[in-house]
């Protein structure tokens, strides 16, 4: 990783964590759809990146995303997750030939079809992780699975989103 | 020895990954307990100087209607207040220290909140400087809105009554039984009464105030009505639902009320060896 797409890397989880914060902490669509954009950060990291930089990152993100939302370890805890599976999802849905050194897993680079099946069991089960520990002992595992499915529903189209609008090909932002 | 140490080595990622969770973990229980100081929160310098800013935004666009709600409370008060007014008399009593007021008001904005989890949380923009102390309780012009739980130099925050680890001791008011208000984590425009005994007879529609019991609110604050009433699963006791008479997806201004006789009481309590379960 050179220096510049590292600036843009950092320049581009500046913003999404800004937004995060700023916008998308009061949002709840229909009271059910909460929305995890900064999941993209993790989400769109080089393939090459170390295993324990990877989880040590996103569970640095993960907690600074607590800090604002006062939900001290939930959402470091369900990145954390994450950042440990992505390797071995990544592993097992590479495409014939294996991956690039330089490839990000984004949508531009890598396809529709295959950015399908990379994020959405992803984003799924940070917030299966997520509002399971959220809503320990209320009971109800189908309140989890429906906000669930509709948080991840919503967080992956507002990944697409942002990502046609604003990744340019081969470039980090 | 060589081999356990090379075993582990090439498990870093996982133990680093246990590691870490466990952390996570240990972090949610100790933040969870209602009355756990927390460290890392909303709290904290960065991140309320932060949150401020936003609210500083945001509310400027809710001026006009945050000036409204407080013309039209100063006039229920200031009717309220030619009522007590005592008629002039030439005889005046002291009052009994039974009658003093022992609660103090303070008023706070609120710079940021939480709605959509089970365990939801609010922070305002006073702190310790202003006199904020852990345990009062929080409050606005249309009912109960929680509890400070940890308190900074500026900042403190506060368990929402949307937290499904606060309890408020309350009361029905139209024939005064106690019951405990504790929110199910499922709608933030209702609430479960709970403890109320099945012989009682409640309607729909009755008003649900504090009780004055738990010593963090003074009797009377308004905190819903009753919505329905069915027979409960367990035994003894009704299920009520209650709704909150507080709108959580506006709270601007708040009060904050403290029982200054709040250590006496718990040090009687202590002697008495009775536990004072807020």
């Amino acid at each position: 990783m050179n220096i510049r797409t590292f600036i843009s890397f950092f320049l581009m989880g500046l913003i999404l964590v800004a937004v995060q914060i700023f916008l998308l902490k009061n949002l709840a669509l229909f009271g059910v759809a909460l929305c995890f954009l900064y999941l993209l950060i993790i989400l769109s990291l080089p393939v090459s990146i170390g295993h324990i930089p990877l989880i040590l990152l996103s569970f640095g993100i993960g907690l600074f995303i607590d800090m604002f939302y006062d939900t001290m370890g939930i959402h470091a805890a369900s990145a954390t997750f994450i950042g440990f599976i992505r390797p071995y999802w990544l592993k097992v849905i590479s495409p014939t030939g294996g991956y690039d050194d330089s490839n990000e897993p984004t949508l531009k680079e890598m396809g529709m079809g295959w950015y399908f099946t990379y994020a959405i069991p992803m984003i799924f089960f940070f917030s299966l992780i997520f509002f399971s520990i959220d809503q320990w002992g209320t009971g109800g595992f189908f309140g989890v699975l429906n906000k669930s499915f509709f948080s991840s529903t919503l967080t992956f189209l507002l990944a697409i989103l942002v990502q046609l609008l604003f990744f340019k090909k081969r470039r980090g932002i | 020895m060589l081999r356990i140490l090379q075993f582990l080595y090439s498990l870093r990622s996982f133990l680093l990954f246990v590691l870490l969770e466990v952390v996570a973990v240990w972090m949610i229980v100790s933040n969870n307990s209602p009355q756990g100081a927390a460290f890392f929160n909303s709290s904290t310098a960065l991140t309320g100087s932060v949150l401020k800013t936003q609210s500083d935004v945001v509310d400027f666009f809710t001026l006009a209607e945050a000036n409204k709600e407080l013309t039209e409370q100063n006039a229920a008060l200031l009717e309220k207040l030619t009522r007590i007014n005592p008629p002039v008399d030439s005889v005046t009593f002291e009052l009994d220290s039974a009658f003093e007021a022992s609660f103090k008001f303070k008023s706070a904005r609120v710079i940021s909140q939480t709605l959509r989890f089970a365990q939801n949380h609010i922070t305002i923009n006073k702190g310790e400087k202003d006199g904020i102390k852990p345990g009062m309780g929080i409050f606005n012009q249309d009912g109960v809105v929680g509890r400070v739980k940890t308190v900074s130099k500026n900042y403190s925050v506060g368990i929402s009554l949307l937290n499904t680890g606060l309890l408020i001791s309350s009361k029905i008011k139209s024939n005064d039984v106690f019951g405990s208000v504790n929110w199910d984590g499922k709608n933030p425009d209702e609430a479960k009464l709970l403890y109320v005994p099945r012989h009682v007879k409640a309607s729909v529609g009755d008003t649900i105030i504090t009780s004055g019991f738990n010593s963090i609110f003074p009797s009377g604050i308004q905190i819903g009505t009753i919505k329905e009433i069915n027979p409960g699963k367990e035994q003894n006791y009704l299920d009520i639902l209650i709704a909150l008479s507080a709108d959580f997806s506006r709270i601007n201004y708040v009060y904050l009320v403290e029982n200054t006789q709040i250590g006496e009481l718990d040090s009687l309590y202590q002697q008495a060896e009775i536990r004072n379960e807020y």
